[in-house]
């Protein structure tokens, strides 16, 4: 009875530390990728081309689910939060509080999320396709380096085009906020703009937004392209693969962007 | 320069301390067609990507071209790579390029030829296949044996000195099977190169190697031409050119006695 209990606690802690071993070894495999497709980017500028077509298919692509999501959050803060300031009879600010929560943080976080799991589990799932079907072995036999060839392009297109969604997203939101607050509600037209203009600072608001947009743009694209690279040659391995990247990608953005505005926040 | 290109000495090759391979002596001589055959699961595959350095041998060496694969960096593997072709068992094409881009690909990646030369080139390699008129198709409109083919002129595309063929008639027609084997005889004669290939399917291979060898358990259980290899009275490779049921690789898989097993299920 003691040994069954001691052999099931041993096989307990081997189970936790062979998870753990394993997830560092992930971990350290994943900075090594990313270290690799900065070193061979050169590829990915001298050939502009390779990274543009990248850049339509997960920006151009992601367009449509950014610009309707972003007309529905802006919609929803501009109900919310008129109700909540026209209690305190700020209602006026309602184009503060629209732009400086999709600039600071609805803009860049929501298209992180929608990035990941539209344009990050499309790279998760080429990529374990074309790891089961041999062509990166193809390549590699080829003298074709396929982290020049596909993994690098497909980086460079993640990081370009995630600032310009999360701008188009913040953008599109404003809109959706004024649309709800003047036309529909009645808030003045003139407060709406001339107050958001007199808050909203380039530096500590627009560039920060930027700066975690891009961030998230290298976390996103880097754990698709990863768990791509990384997949089991299997059906099953690839589907596996494509919801890690959401799950990771997801929780990855919310503890950066807990990490960036401790940063950027002075208290 | 040697009468072999490549030249496999004393190779032993393993995963998590189980030797797949055992002290392999190979040789490949230039514009011959070599085969490696053998049951599935005995290393033939590995062999070849130990000869194309994807992996490193354990013990022993590999060389092509009088040069260790393994002993080479990122540049000099890629410079042996350039005297490869190498034909993969599905082909692995590249499903988002057109016939014409997936044999143009070497081309493109490789060389500074102008468009117009690389044109004409693919054409030519595609008429070498019968396929010059499919060249606009996608690898998903074409059938298993035209798949086949096109990465076949794909991995000639540069004219290699090396072409490895990975189970090429794995799950072909007769017909489609027949014409790989003709295109694989005429290619390696055309070109001069060497043809290494791995298969189980003792037929087609017999029709077109010039040298052939047999591993199991982890070495080369028997090696030597076709006609002698049909004639060879040693009891794996009898039974494996003759394709028996049973012999030194059993027909079951290792079990208890099939009599107490029965009767225990049926005592439960």
């Amino acid at each position: 009875m003691k040994s069954t209990l001691l052999i099931g606690l041993a096989n307990l802690l081997r189970g936790i530390g062979r998870r753990m071993i394993e997830r560092i070894w992930r971990l350290g495999a994943g900075a090594r990728l990313f270290f690799l497709t900065i070193i061979y980017s050169g590829e990915s500028f001298r050939r502009f081309h390779l990274t543009l077509r990248e850049i339509y298919f997960t920006g151009v692509m992601s367009l449509l689910i950014i610009i309707v999501s972003a007309f529905f959050v802006g919609m929803v803060l501009g109900l919310q939060g008129y109700n909540t300031l026209q209690k305190y009879g700020s209602s006026e600010a309602i184009g503060v509080l629209v732009a400086l929560s999709l600039v600071r943080e609805l803009g860049p976080v929501v298209t992180a999320l929608l990035f990941a799991g539209r344009a990050g589990t499309a790279i998760t799932a080429e990529i374990g396709l074309m790891k089961t079907t041999e062509q990166l072995s193809a390549m590699e036999m080829m003298a074709v380096n396929p982290i020049a060839r596909v993994v690098a392009p497909r980086f460079w297109a993640g990081v370009i085009s995630m600032p310009i969604l999360a701008a188009l997203f913040s953008m599109v939101g404003v809109l959706g906020g004024y649309l709800v607050a003047v036309p529909l509600i009645g808030v003045d037209h003139g407060a709406f703009w001339s107050q958001m203009q007199a808050s909203v600072d380039v530096r500590e608001d627009i560039i920060n937004g930027v700066i975690k947009s891009v961030v998230f743009g290298v976390a996103c694209t880097m754990i698709a392209l990863f768990e791509g690279f990384d997949a089991p040659p299997t059906a099953e391995g690839v589907s596996h693969a494509t919801t890690r990247t959401v799950v990771i990608s997801s929780l990855t953005v919310l503890a950066l962007d807990f990490v960036l505005t401790s940063f950027m926040i002075t208290v | 320069m040697t009468s072999n290109i490549v030249e496999i000495d004393n190779l032993s090759f393993g995963y998590k301390r189980r030797l797949l391979h055992k002290n392999i002596n190979m040789v490949f001589p230039r514009g011959k067609v070599v085969a490696i055959m053998g049951g599935s699961g005995s290393g033939k595959t590995t062999l070849l990507r130990l000869i194309g350095g994807q992996i490193k041998p354990t013990h022993g060496q590999v060389r092509v071209d009088g040069a260790v694969v393994h002993e080479q960096d990122r540049n000099g593997i890629y410079k042996l790579r350039r005297k490869m072709g190498m034909l993969f068992q599905h082909g692995a094409l590249f499903t988002d390029l057109s016939v014409f881009d997936n044999v143009a690909f070497p081309m493109r990646e490789l060389t500074d030829l102008p468009e117009s030369m690389i044109r004409d080139l693919v054409l030519m390699k595609l008429n070498a296949v019968g396929l010059r008129g499919a060249y606009q198709l996608m690898p998903t409109e074409l059938s298993g044996g035209m798949a086949r083919r096109v990465a076949l002129a794909r991995a000639v595309a540069l004219d290699p000195n090396i072409i490895m063929y990975d189970e090429p008639f794995a799950g072909l027609d007769p017909i489609s099977m027949g014409v790989i084997c003709d295109l694989i005889r005429s290619l390696t004669d055309a070109l001069g190169a060497t043809s290494i290939i791995v298969s189980h399917d003792v037929k087609e291979t017999f029709l077109i190697a010039d040298y052939v060898y047999f591993v199991a358990d982890g070495e080369v259980a028997a090696e030597g031409t076709p006609h002698d290899l049909m004639l060879s009275t040693l009891p794996f490779v009898h039974q494996f050119v003759h394709g028996e049921k049973d012999g030194p690789v059993p027909f079951h898989y290792p079990a208890g006695n099939y009599q107490a097993e029965l009767l225990r299920q049926s005592a439960k």
